[in-house]
């Protein structure tokens, strides 16, 4: 018999109520009962990044938690990372005129990985965002393009803060 | 790549999460899970009964206690890496914590976790070696202390019963201006390492090393105290010919061999990576200078 348990989370600012397998993993409970399909699956055991989500502020790679246990919690995904529908997050523009992606298929990951990695040191040297994204694998930019994105956007969130 | 089916527990407390490890065979805890999960989803492990400790309280906690830092085994990575009390306490700790994956695994991995999973390479247990903590376990009979150089049982087996879990460490404090350095070799910044060393230097006015702990982690099953190193380093005067002297006896450490690297090799990073740890832990130390 299946090990069912209900799972009530907000996600972006939206509650979902659901009842799944308690085998059932966040990346696949995000993806396929919730349909937001920008978080994406690449390896499956915590190696290359892709599925990196915000849990109550803090990364956290979804394909290594249980859906069960975000029960009752706040997540954020790229989904919920741009400020509107018309407008993208200064670090998504950033990726946009640097470079920052080709195919798009880590592009979600860098960018919550990233989020936190401003947070927690808004004037990084290039050094230090390499080591952040040491996580994630691109096999598109060589990274160079991700670097130079993540460091204008250091840059544009300053400024951002001080006018 | 989907974990196998199982049955999942969420307990609050200690008692609760024993108990149900006493009643259920075939049980894994659910810390972190930035090991277990990745097992599942590989199904290299398979058990009946997963028991997510996640929501049990009390677990979590960095303090300290007669001159010792006490910290609970739910504690996540990425707060003894921001704790100030590690830094300035244990600082060693928190340089070898740079090394334990990335910041996100760091924000969901523990301490505990880490211990119970005893990876040969893992840098947690290294430094909880170097520092001689003391494992906190408790089971349905009760609590019972556990030093960390009787911890690892062998390869990747903590000598604790099926019945007991990790609920803390407390590790002893080294004197105010001791040295230290934590150095690793891996392929790629994050991974595990191929070998890592763990140095501690209290080093009395006018230069000389009073006491030494010298540990490396990826070349035996578990984290090996170099007794001769630090035989070798204690009454020396920090010079270069002496830590080269005391690294070389590293040599000679039982290695494991394996896809990664022959033992000769791990053998000769273990020279190296001892003395580099050795030269930045006499740099660090207030009276080397």
């Amino acid at each position: 018999m299946k090990d069912m348990r209900k799972v009530s989370v907000t996600v972006n600012g939206k509650s979902y109520a659901r009842e799944v397998e308690t085998r059932l993993l966040l990346s696949d409970f995000i993806r396929h009962e919730l349909e937001l399909t920008g978080t994406h699956v690449g390896c499956e055991h915590g190696v290359c990044g892709a599925c990196t989500i915000l849990l109550e502020g803090r990364t956290a790679r979804s394909c290594l938690m249980l859906a069960v246990q975000v029960d009752g919690a706040n997540i954020t995904t790229v989904e919920g990372i741009a400020p509107s529908e018309k407008e993208l997050h200064p670090l998504q523009q950033a990726f946009m005129d640097n470079h920052g992606l080709q195919c798009g298929y880590c592009t979600p990951g860098m960018l919550t990985t990233l989020i936190e990695f401003l947070q927690d040191n808004p004037d990084p040297t290039e050094h230090e965002v390499r080591v952040a994204i040491s996580g994630n694998l691109c096999r598109c930019t060589g990274y160079q393009g991700i670097v130079d994105a993540a460091l204008d956007a250091a840059k544009r969130l300053q400024g951002g803060k001080r006018a | 790549m989907k974990p196998p089916p199982f049955k999942y527990h969420d307990p609050r407390t200690v008692a609760e999460t024993v108990e149900l490890l006493a009643r259920n065979e075939n049980a894994k805890i659910l810390a972190g899970g930035q090991s277990l999960m990745p097992m599942l989803n590989m199904r290299y492990v398979q058990p009946d009964h997963v028991i997510d400790i996640n929501r049990v309280e009390g677990l979590s906690y960095i303090r300290e206690a007669g001159g010792r830092l006490e910290i609970g085994a739910m504690t996540r990575q990425r707060e003894i890496e921001y704790a100030d009390l590690v830094a300035r306490r244990a600082p060693i700790v928190r340089e070898a914590i740079l090394n334990v994956g990335h910041r996100q695994t760091r924000n969901r991995g523990t301490l505990g976790g880490s211990l119970s999973h005893l990876d040969p390479a893992a840098e947690l247990p290294l430094v909880s070696a170097a520092l001689e903590a003391t494992v906190h376990v408790q089971g349905p009979k009760g609590k019972r202390d556990i030093a960390m150089a009787e911890f690892p049982a062998g390869y990747m087996s903590p000598s604790i019963e099926l019945d007991e879990m990790v609920i803390g460490v407390t590790l002893p404090v080294w004197p105010d201006g001791h040295g230290y350095g934590f150095v690793e070799f891996s392929r790629r910044h994050g991974d595990f390492a191929i070998v890592a060393a763990a140095v501690l230097l209290d080093v009395e006015a006018g230069g000389k090393i009073k006491r030494a702990s010298v540990t490396v982690g990826g070349v035996g099953p578990s984290p090996v105290r170099c007794r001769d190193a630090e035989k070798a380093l204690t009454g020396e005067k920090g010079a270069e010919a002496a830590f080269r002297a005391a690294a070389e006896t590293c040599r000679t450490i039982d290695a494991m061999e394996d896809v990664y690297a022959p033992a000769w090799y791990r053998q000769h990073l273990a020279t190296v990576m001892t003395r580099r740890a050795m030269v930045a832990a006499f740099g660090r130390a207030a009276n080397a200078r």
